[in-house]
């Protein structure tokens, strides 16, 4: 059974993001679920079904049926997906599995974490580096960026991809937030200031790492047949499709391409389009250089061929392929697993045609990529604004 | 570099004694497949690639080159705020498995893809010995 023309999302929320002083995680959490009930006009009782990761800050044994207590819902279909970056297409995934075999009819999914207000930067930096294996990897003392950092480094080396290739990417998500009032970092950049930024690991600056964030997301998914009957124009789910190759980065098959091509192969086979088929994707960047393996992974340009892909403003707004026209995790914010809700969520607004300044002209098709741990769990969602 | 005691001291497990043991004598031990020959690492109850549990434990050469590597400016905790700036890097073992390293011996700058390296040990604990690479 393909899942193919099946669910819409009908119901989109972000809550303020940056720092976000005075709300718990909880509080995201919910206040996000509430704005996305608004936009579908739907009352909380309408949801039978509730998908969340849990809070890095604020965690709870049974995280949605916290999230439901709170809210005071009682749905037949409730269930915490890990967190990590990776796991909210999979949550999409999941939904539409749920929507599709009967177990519920209208999914809630909602996340948001605290990372400033709920935790010191200092505090948040090194308990992300708890991701490393314990005996094998942790001792050699790799923060995340480090992690992220030997990827570009054997791109670098394989296929020659310079920084200011990577550079690119970064201007290219701050020139999109500096047209969305809700982004956390607004001001535009050029390449000469990402590689004048701090060295953090080498060859990553600063300015090729994405934000601490505070914020949440949260969109409802219904099936194509209910989604008719809702106020904004329904957003169908064309294809997705996961890959996942391993949780340590020492025990991954490859340094320089991913599961991206598996998930990313088997979303256009189930949606039938292909990569000329996308008039802009919103891609998980979390750091500059995995935006060019993912491009790659994808089918938008041959292996190898990443950096030069990205150079001339082909994935500006009004280039080949905009990417990240919310700003993505380098501009807009990144809260840690929340991180992909605000792409699907961007997503659905540029194909309800939402986005005023930043509005893709004829958005018709969006592909959607979420990357969690060190590239080692992808999902690829395809969004159509008609059924296809 | 310093060997602070709040760095992530390893807890050898069931499974990983047999490493950590060869490691406080100075030998870098993988696991080999007696049903395959196949070589591995992490350590695992079966084999990676047959799914065999005939595992046995063997001394590696030590010898590896660089697959990739990082210079880490800003520490990952302050247990590590005296070695900044410190190499993590994969090498890749001539016995054919991937490990996580760092690079100690010579300057972060010298440090490059492809070059050739050996095993060196670093006592953290009265137990825990951990092995780091050096240029060959
Ligand atoms: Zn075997």
């Amino acid at each position: 059974m393909s899942l193919k023309n099946q669910v819409a999302i009908v119901g989109v929320g972000d809550t303020k993001v940056g720092v976000v002083p005075g709300m718990s995680a909880t509080q995201l959490y919910v206040q996000a679920a509430k704005l996305a009930l608004d936009d579908a006009g739907l009352t909380k009782n309408d949801i039978d079904g509730l998908i969340t990761s849990n809070s890095f800050v604020e965690p709870y044994m049974y995280h949605a049926e916290m999230i439901a207590e709170y809210m005071q819902i009682f749905p037949r279909y409730c269930i915490t997906v890990p967190t990590g970056g990776g796991t909210t297409g999979a949550a999409l995934h999941h939904a539409a599995s749920a929507i599709v075999t009967g177990m519920a009819d209208t999914v809630l999914v909602t996340k948001a974490d605290s990372q400033i207000t709920g935790m010191s930067r200092a505090k948040a930096i090194e308990a992300m580096a708890t991701a490393g294996h314990a005996q094998f990897e942790r001792p050699y003392g790799l923060p995340i960026p480090g992690y992220y950092a030997l990827l570009a480094r054997a791109h670098e080396h394989a296929y020659g991809t310079t920084a200011e290739q990577r550079a690119a990417v970064a201007v290219a998500c701050r020139k999109h937030a500096s047209m969305n009032p809700a982004a956390q970092m607004r001001d535009p950049i050029t390449i000469d200031d990402v590689l004048k930024s701090r060295m953090i690991c080498d060859p990553l600056h600063l300015l090729d790492c994405s934000l601490v964030s505070d914020g949440g997301a949260a969109f409802i998914l219904t099936s194509a047949e209910r989604a008719r009957d809702f106020p904004k124009k329904p957003v169908y789910l064309l294809g997705v499709g996961e890959g996942h190759t391993h949780e340590h980065v020492s025990q991954a098959l490859s340094l320089t391409s991913s599961a991206a091509r598996e998930a990313g192969e088997r979303a256009y086979k189930m949606a039938g389009l292909g990569p000329q088929d996308i008039d802009f994707a919103e891609l998980y960047d979390c750091f500059t250089p995995v935006v060019i393996i993912e491009l790659e992974d994808l089918g938008f340009c041959p292996k190898g061929e990443g950096g030069r892909f990205v150079e001339g403003g082909r994935i500006e707004l009004g280039g080949e392929l905009p990417i990240n026209t919310h700003g993505g995790l380098l501009s807009h914010c990144h809260p840690g697993q929340p991180g992909s809700m605000f792409a699907i969520t961007e997503a659905v607004r540029q194909l309800r045609g939402e986005c005023g300044q930043r509005q893709v002209r004829d958005a018709r098709t969006a592909l959607v990529h979420c990357q969690g741990g060190i590239m080692s769990t992808h999902c690829t969602l395809i969004f159509g604004a008609e059924q296809i | 570099m310093a060997t602070g005691s709040d760095k992530p001291i390893p807890t050898a497990t069931f499974e990983t004694r047999p490493y950590w043991e060869g490691c406080k004598r100075r030998e870098l031990r993988i696991q080999r497949c007696a049903a395959c020959g196949h070589n591995q690492f992490f350590p695992r109850l079966y084999c990676t690639r047959c799914f065999s549990d005939r595992i046995e434990w063997i001394k590696a050469s030590g010898r590896a080159t660089v697959s990739t590597f990082t210079i880490v400016r800003r520490p990952v905790s302050p247990a590590f705020a005296d070695d900044v700036p410190y190499v993590v890097a994969l090498v890749k073992l001539d016995e054919g498995p991937t490990m996580m390293t760092n690079i100690v011996g010579c300057a972060p700058e010298q440090v490059a893809i492809g070059m050739a390296v050996r095993v060196t040990f670093e006592d953290w604990s009265e137990e825990i010995a951990i092995p780091k690479f050096e240029p060959a």
